[in-house]
């Protein structure tokens, strides 16, 4: 095993629960600065809760309750003195289906810069236009920047809210099955765009399609009934796993 | 089961099916009696003068404009308490509260104050408004006791309205760094608007032809002058119709002024209704969540 680089995240002794049920049992886990990791599992088996703990979404469900740490740059996001509004500043997220804002695509784009008070129209301007750029549908979108997203296709869309996401200029960007409403030319632009992404940011990203986490992860996690199986660089898990139960889903024999 | 019981069944399902055909043409048969009966008697009334002149010559002659002007300030008056207070109650209920008891209580007692006779409010409005705060027989005692009046519908509308809103956009602002607040003021507000407005607007046409809770709260029998402030008295549509057919001491005579002052009644309550659904439609059209 080569030096372990140092980890942007890690998880320790984490649990989480809905009401009583408990969705997550001790998961511990780092996650490499500026690589891709992919979690992947079947249906249920908590990869997405997972996902959605790392920036503190899952708050916003009432009745839960974690235990454990994740530690971002040497703070625990569960601490007391954590405000999750910043949290989820520096750890950006993109959802399973395209979620632009009924407004325009540049409205879109420019949403959480205004938030944090960037007011500046030249700078503006140009975040967006570095955003778009960076999400790869600047030249689509560049003469119709004020034309609402919704216009736009669901590739063209999802693309938007990595935009959007990017022009907050987050440390990590969490993605959510990103592609699970896409077709599969849009698939492949955004799996392009997740290996260029990964130049300036920490990208996690669930799918529950093993060729593409096979395709753009540097790290893969094996999640199964709330646990964390396994983890380790893509092309090991792949080729040489050493659970069964990781054998057993990336052969098909179940999911 | 054999050929003859199927046939019978077929006779009592068409048999049913008449039924709630004939009560659907019954409702429409009455609304469209109702408008007929209002136009075939009201159109004659109808003029220039009708609606521009103030009455004159103990009402048997003139207009109706001061009590045209009269409903419009009160309607306005009521939008302007209940579609703050409504929006607010209904954001909180929607998006802050927590479901569980304490709430399923207050929805409750919204339900039940959309129950309250208009009469009652009415009364509410005398003792609250006109006496207790002092501020007389006005606009403004009239405005807020119909403004409380059409507040559970404001409140209604604008919880559907809110619910209508994808929680995906909430998600999605929220992942950004915004808080709650930010959040229902830049995404999920600005979704809602459209629906909040055009449920509120058809729960204002209703406060526009009530007669009860104006009656001791804002309305006069007769001024020969537009309001010069919000404590003023004006005369009020509903309230002027009452005291044609009620008080007067000509009624026979006022009567066609009656009937064209129900028309414009009606006219103003539907036009406001129209203009609200027509704006909906067009705005379900374009909304593509």
């Amino acid at each position: 095993m080569v030096d372990a680089p140092e980890p942007i995240i890690s998880v320790e002794d984490l649990n989480f629960y809905y009401g009583e049920s408990q969705a997550l049992t001790n998961i511990n886990l780092k996650v490499v600065r500026s690589q891709v990791t992919a979690l992947i599992g079947p249906s249920g088996c908590g990869k997405s809760t997972f996902l959605r703990l790392l920036n503190r979404m899952n708050d916003l469900i009432a009745g839960t309750r974690v235990e454990g740490k994740v530690i971002f740059e040497g703070v625990n996001l569960y601490g007391p003195e954590v405000d999750p509004v910043h949290v989820r500043r520096r750890i950006g997220m993109v959802f399973q289906k395209p979620n632009p804002f009924p407004k325009s695509i540049y409205n879109n784009v420019a949403y959480g810069p205004r938030l944090h008070g960037l007011r500046d129209r030249a700078k503006l301007d140009e975040l967006v236009e570095r955003s778009l750029k960076a999400a790869a549908i600047w030249d689509e979108v560049k003469d119709i920047l004020h034309q609402s997203a919704l216009g736009l296709s669901g590739g063209q869309q999802q693309r938007l809210c990595i935009a959007r996401a990017v022009a907050m200029e987050p440390e990590v960007l969490l993605m959510d099955e990103p592609t699970s409403a896409l077709d599969p030319i849009a698939t492949a632009r955004i799996e392009e765009l997740v290996k260029e992404l990964k130049r300036n940011y920490t990208v996690i990203i669930v799918t529950h399609n093993m060729q593409q986490a096979a395709r753009v992860s540097d790290e893969t996690a094996f999640f199964y009934m709330g646990r964390l199986v396994e983890m380790g660089p893509t092309e090991e898990i792949f080729t040489r796993p050493r659970k069964e139960q990781t054998e057993h889903y990336i052969t098909g024999r179940f999911g | 089961m054999s050929w003859h019981s199927l046939s019978a069944r077929k006779m009592r399902e068409a048999l049913a099916f008449m039924v709630f055909r004939l009560a659907m043409l019954l409702v429409l048969l009455s609304l469209g009696g109702i408008l007929l009966f209002v136009l075939i008697h009201g159109l004659g009334a109808l003029s220039w003068e009708f609606i521009s002149q103030p009455p004159r010559n103990s009402m048997t002659e003139g207009g109706i404009f001061p009590a045209i002007m009269g409903t419009i300030y009160l309607t306005l008056g009521a939008i302007l308490v209940a579609l703050p207070l409504g929006v607010a109650a209904s954001i909180y209920l929607s998006e802050y509260a927590s479901e569980g008891r304490v709430l399923r209580i207050v929805r409750l007692g919204i339900q039940n104050l959309a129950g309250v006779p208009s009469v009652v409010f009415g009364l509410f409005g005398l003792g609250l408004f006109v006496v207790f705060f002092g501020m007389g027989v006005s606009i403004m005692a009239g405005s807020l006791t119909l403004g409380l009046l059409i507040l559970p519908t404001v409140i209604g509308a604008s919880e559907e309205a809110l619910r209508q809103v994808p929680s995906t956009f909430r998600e999605a602002s929220l992942a950004l760094g915004a808080t709650r607040w930010q959040t229902i003021r830049k995404v999920v507000l600005p979704a809602a608007l459209p629906g909040i407005l055009t449920g509120s607007i058809l729960g204002i046409g209703r406060a526009a032809g009530e007669t009860a809770p104006i009656m001791f709260t804002a309305a006069t029998f007769y001024t020969l002058y537009l309001p010069d402030s919000v404590f003023s008295q004006v005369m009020a549509l509903p309230y002027h119709i009452y005291v044609l057919a009620t008080a007067g001491t000509h009624i026979a005579q006022t009567r066609p002024l009656q009937y064209g002052t129900v028309l414009v009644l009606i006219s103003l309550v539907l036009g406001l209704s129209l203009v609200a659904i027509i704006t909906r439609t067009r705005m379900r059209r374009t909304k593509k969540w």
